[in-house]
Parts: structure tokens; sequence; C-alpha cells
């Protein structure tokens, strides 16, 4: 094999991981959400609003505090907005009883809508301030090698920052949460059998509340890594809706297990970015091509989806109250 | 302490009471929204009242001479038309408790399906058309109904057989439709701009209600509107008055109850989606025949997830949908005029849109629910 196709495929297949990495944030945050028992499809519009708080946090802050301590405040406050779209989803649904559907399709309007009014304030969102100068601090401690990394030819190396590698922290972290220790049976009960599990003691509301709150902030992470690390780009938060749904996508792929995220994601970037990459590989990919490979993470979704509910495996199922609300005195 | 309990029945007055308190404490905090993020409020504290004019201003032209030329308010009712043929497409599946979110795809290979009809039997500008423009709205017509009940049934017959979770099959549908589209987009236009531009043939026939001048907005849009006004009535009948109407509440209610009384729980779930998605179909062909003559990936613009709301708000009553389809696009129209008249950005209509259901979806538990204050029994025994 020669170098430079090696570094073809290299670079591919690290940019395709990092790229999945908002996808590790979207669908660990809706595992989490949905083990609780709530489908939340506000997650685009959750994703979008902790893109937006990280940005404006970053905007504010650039010019007057050290590097460290502007990305612990920038993925904080990304994790906080996003939260706040979560508390606003549990109390309708949880306290009001609202439909899940409904409530998560007018959290996703409403979130892609806000974002978009905040971002394009060219006031306040000046990209030599919140993306250019940033960008570094985040990619550390890639972007001391960049001069090496560039010489060798592996740009996409550069991509793998600290936001990165949380990504694939979270998502190890949430499995052995859900999977091995009591809170996440509790919360797993709770999401198959809230009767069952009020009955058993555990207190279903802070559950489905805390639950669905720090799923949209892990969640919310996803926007703010993809516009301030992957994408690097002022129009970065014009595409971050459809990943949203992809998130989704990806939680029925990896059958509700967050760790399983990592290689899930991996084949979503590769999926989502292979037309341009076997092009450059010198194949005759025609122009139609394109959205043909962009459906396949939706098609394989689906297989999952039909192939698990065929094998009828109990572990392989969405969470039995998955959609649906509790309310105690209707018992 | 304090508990919540089911109410039995409210007064329809007062539920509607509590609706409007929602409603405009809805349209309150959009003010307030406004304010925060308007620059130009920021200096005039005095335009809000223009805030809520553009309401008005949205749904009606300042100019018309006629009603039948104000654009804005045909545009409106074209609109609201659209919305609630999708809305009354989903509200069977609804009834039965079968969650099919795939409106959105389901209405767009209607689209899809009705336009590679005209481009392949039709043609394009400057092309001779196979066959006369009635035929070919016929088949155009067929070909959608078709396409939009084949994309429902689908995760239907999957749910049927090995009870498949449909909220996520038929979500997955809405995008490999959207690139299915896109797709077909590149294949049909080759230079790469993925624009199709109109299609010359297959398109409804206008109705002369204003034959002073024919390019009048009510004659191209009469149509469309009534068959959304004859559809909500006929679904209406069919949900209230058929046995198949019965049997979907009965499956949506309880499906063992309908196992023991001998309902076919399998055949009514595939019939009920093949009508629903057949409904987003004839939408769709709406969209491509009566409006658009043309095919993107946005045709639906995202009408097939608003729709699931209209639905829901109208407790999945077909004559209520009129009104919710309503407010949904006066809301809409009238944040649009907001954001040209303020120039903020073109998203700003959906940030009101999403307030505003935040407090019709909210209000809802109240018109439900009702709070009681718990006797203490512990005192009471004292006595």
């Amino acid at each position: 094999m020669n170098q430079s196709l090696f570094v073809i495929i290299l670079n591919f297949l690290v940019d395709s991981l990092t790229f999945g990495a908002v996808f590790m944030y979207g669908s660990t945050g809706e595992i989490i959400t949905e083990k609780g028992g709530h489908l939340n499809l506000g997650i685009p519009g959750i994703m979008c609003m902790g893109g937006a708080g990280g940005c404006i946090a970053l905007a504010v802050l650039a010019p007057v505090v050290p590097p460290a301590v502007l990305v612990i405040a920038g993925i904080l406050t990304a994790f906080l907005m996003a939260s706040v779209m979560g508390v606003i989803y549990s109390f309708l649904t949880v306290t009001l009883r609202a439909n899940q559907n409904v409530t998560g399709l007018a959290l996703t309007t409403f979130g892609v809508g806000l974002m978009k009014v905040l971002m394009s304030n060219k006031n306040l969102m000046k990209a030599e301030v919140y993306l250019v100068k940033p960008k570094d601090y985040f990619r550390w401690p890639f972007s001391l090698l960049q001069r090496p990394l560039q010489d060798a030819g592996l740009s996409a190396v550069q991509g793998l920052g600290i936001m990165f590698f949380m990504a694939v922290a979270i998502a190890i972290v949430a499995s052995i949460v859900l999977y091995r220790t009591k809170i996440g049976l509790n919360l797993r009960a709770v999401g198959e059998n809230p009767a069952t599990a009020d009955a058993a003691g555990i207190n279903v509301t802070r559950y489905r509340y805390l639950s669905t709150i720090i799923g949209s902030g892990i969640a919310g992470l996803g926007g703010f890594y993809y516009i301030i690390d992957y994408m690097v780009s002022q129009e970065a938060y014009l595409s971050i809706e459809a990943l949203g749904w992809l998130s989704i996508a990806l939680v029925i792929f990896v059958l509700w297990r967050p760790h399983m995220t990592i290689p899930g994601s991996f084949l979503f970037g590769v999926l989502f970015s292979c037309s341009p990459f076997l092009a450059a590989l010198g194949m005759n990919i025609t122009m139609a091509a394109k959205p043909v490979f962009k459906m396949l993470p939706y098609v394989v979704t689906v297989l999952v989806l039909i192939i698990s509910s065929v094998r009828n495996k109990r572990e392989n199922q969405p969470p039995a109250s998955l959609g649906l609300n509790y309310f105690r005195e209707e018992r | 302490m304090i508990h919540l309990a089911k109410r039995e029945k409210m007064n329809p007055l007062a539920a509607w009471g509590i609706r409007l308190a929602a409603f405009v404490l809805g349209l309150i905090v959009c003010g307030l929204l406004a304010f925060l993020m308007v620059e130009k409020l920021q200096k005039e504290p005095g335009k809000i009242l223009d805030f809520y004019k553009c309401f008005i201003d949205g749904i009606s032209s300042q100019n018309a001479k006629s009603f039948f030329e104000n654009r804005k308010l045909w545009v409106f009712m074209k609109n609201t038309a659209v919305l609630l043929c999708i809305a009354l497409a989903l509200t069977p599946a609804f009834r039965m408790r079968f969650w099919n979110i795939g409106g959105e795809g389901q209405t767009l290979v209607g689209v899809l399906a009705a336009i590679a009809v005209s481009l392949y039997l039709g043609g394009r500008k400057g092309e001779e058309s196979l066959l006369p423009e009635w035929a070919l709205v016929i088949l155009m017509f067929f070909a959608a109904v078709i396409a939009g009940a084949v994309w429902g049934v689908i995760p239907a017959l999957f749910k049927a057989k090995w009870n498949t979770n449909e909220t996520l099959f038929t979500l997955m549908m809405n995008y490999i439709a959207t690139f299915l589209v896109s797709y077909f987009l590149i294949i049909w236009v080759p230079s790469g701009s993925s624009a199709l531009g109109k299609l010359p043939y297959g398109s409804l026939p206008n109705i002369m209600i204003y034959p002073e001048k024919a390019s009048a907005p009510s004659n191209k849009y009469l149509l469309i509107i009534l068959i959304s006004l004859v559809l909500a009535v006929g679904l209406y009948i069919y949900m209230k008055y058929s046995k198949h109407g019965y049997e979907i509440s009965v499956v949506g209610e309880s499906e063992r109850t309908a196992r023991y009384v001998g309902i076919k729980v399998k055949t009514v779930t595939i019939r009920t989606m093949i009508l629903s998605g057949a409904l987003c179909g004839l939408t769709g062909f709406l969209i491509a025949a009566g409006l658009d003559n043309s095919v993107t990936t946005e045709s639906v613009g995202g009408q097939g997830f608003t729709a699931i709301m209209v639905s829901w708000l109208a407790n999945f009553n077909p004559l209520l949908m009129i009104l919710t389809s309503g407010i949904i696009i006066f809301l809409n129209q009238g944040a649009d005029q907001i954001s040209t008249t303020l120039s903020v950005s073109g998203a700003f209509p959906n940030v009101v849109i999403g307030v505003m259901l935040f407090f019709i979806i909210g209000c809802e538990f109240f018109i439900n629910y009702k709070i009681c204050r718990s006797r203490d029994e512990r005192k009471e025994a004292v006595r």
C-alpha cells in the first residue's frame, strides 16, 4: 500500500470517528432519557440550544478569561443551556403529563428557532472571538502538534481534542451507571414499569426528571462540540438539526447501550461522509450515490429495529413504558 | 397535602376559557422574548403594539381591493388547508394509539410520485405531453395515494406481525423519503443544481369564482380549501358513525377488549395505516398538482411534524382540527410578518410557535386534572 493512500484512508477514518462524537453525545443523552421512559423528540432542538449556549459563553468570555477556564465555562454553559430545555420538557411531560411526542416536537421547533436567532446575531457572534482562538484550546494537546501532523498529512488527527475523549468517556460511564449500579437499575425499572418501581419505593418523578435533564445536558454538548471543534465554522449551526435526528436513530441502532455508540457513531460517520472519500480514492462515484449513502444510516436503523423485534429478546427491546406518562392515581 | 385527580368532565366553556388564557399568556411571553431579542424594540419600546399588530397583518393584505384578491388571507387559508389535510390523515392512526409520526415522509413520497408521473407521462417545458391533462391529473392522483399508502403500511405490517415500535419506525421512514427525493432530483436534474423547476403539465384546474382577475389567489386556492373541508367532514363521519371508526376507537382504548369482542386488531392496524398513508399521499398530490408542480426535499417543509401537534391539540376531533390548524398557521404567518417588520432572523417564527405550543400543551393539564387539597387524616382522627 503506498504512503498517500494510507494517509487518505487514515484521515478518513479518524475524521469519521471525530464526526461520530456528535452522535455519541446525542445518543448517550437520549438513551439515558429513554431508559427513564421518555421518548424525547426534542433532542435536535436541545443539541442546537447546547451549541448556542456554549458559543455565547465563548463569545462573551474569550477576551477576558484564561484558556483552561474558557474551555470549562464553554462546556458547562452548553450543558446548562441544554439542561434548561430538559427542564421544560420534563415539567411539561412529567408534572403536567403532556403528550411526549407533541412536547418533544414543540421543543425542537423552539430550540432550532431560538438557536438560529441567537447565532445569527452578528454583533455578538464574531468568528475570530468564539471560533478561531478557542479552537486550539479545545483541541489540546493535539493543537501543539499542529506542524508535525500537517507535515505527515494527518490533518484529521487534529480533530481529536478534549471534547472527543470526553464523549467516549461519557458513553462508557453512562453504560456502567445504567447497567452496573443501583441507580441505573432503578432508572431502568422506572422506564420498564413505573407502577412497580413506585411500589418498590423508587421516586419515579425524581428519576424521570433527572434522567431527562442530565440526558439533555449531555446531548447539548454534542451540538457545542460540532460547532466549536468538528466544523469550526460559522455556518455549522445550520446543520445540527439533521444530526439530532440521526442521533435518535443511533439510539435504536445500538439497542439502548451507551458504550455501543462509540463503534455505532463511527459507522454512521463513515456512511455520512464516504461518498467524497470513495471519489478521492479514484472510484467512479456518481452524484446519485451521495443521497443513497446518506440514506443508509436510516435504512440500517430500520433493519435493526425490525430484526430486534423479530428476535424478540427481552434485553434488546425499547423500554416497555417508552413514550407513556405515569400517573399514580390512574392505576 | 396536595394531590391530583382526574376531572370527570369539565364545563366546555371553562375549558375554552383556560385555553384562551394560556393563549394570551403565551402571547405575552412571546412579547417579552421579542423585547430581549429584537433590537428595534429595545430602542423604541412603544413599538410593542406593532409586534401584536403583525399577527393581523400576517393574514390580511392591507391594500387588497376585494376579499378575492386579499393575497395573504388566501395564502393563510391555503396553508391551513394543507396542514389540515395532513393532520386529518394522521388522525385515524392516532385514535388507534398508533403513533404515526411519519406524515412528513408519507406526504413527501406522495409529492414525489405525482411529480414522477407528471415528468414521465407529461414532460418538461417545451415537450409534448403524452396524455391529455385530465388523464394525467388522475394518474398523478393515484400514484400519490398509492405511494403514501405504501409508505404508511410498511411500518404497520411490522407492527402487526412483530410489534415493531411504530413511533421509531415511522420517524426513520421520513428521512428515507427525504433522501429518496434528493436521489431522484439528481437523476432528473443532471446539471447539478438539483432544482427541478415548475413542470408544465398536470395541474389541478382553477375554480373561477372571481373572473375579474384570472390570476387572483382565490381562483387558484379555492379547490384545495374545499377539498380539505370535505375531507374534515368526511373523516368526522367515518370516525364517528362507521363500523371502521368504531373498531379504531376500541383498539385505541384497549387492544385486549378489542380482541375479546372479536375485532381483528392486526387487520384494523393495517387497514387504518393504509388509510392514513393514502390521505397523506392525497395531500402530497394536492401540493404537487395544486401548488408547486415540482418537488424538493422541502416540499412538505416540516408540516408533517406540525400536523401531529394540530391533531393532538384538537383532541383528535377532525372538525376541531380546522380551528387548530388555523391557529398554528395564524401564528406562523404573524411571526413571519414580525421578522420582516422588525427585521429579526427568519427563524423567529419558530420561537414564537414553540413558546405558544408550550403554553397550549401545558394548559391541557388544568383541563384534564384538578388539584385537590387532601384532608389531613391524622387531624381528622383527633377530632
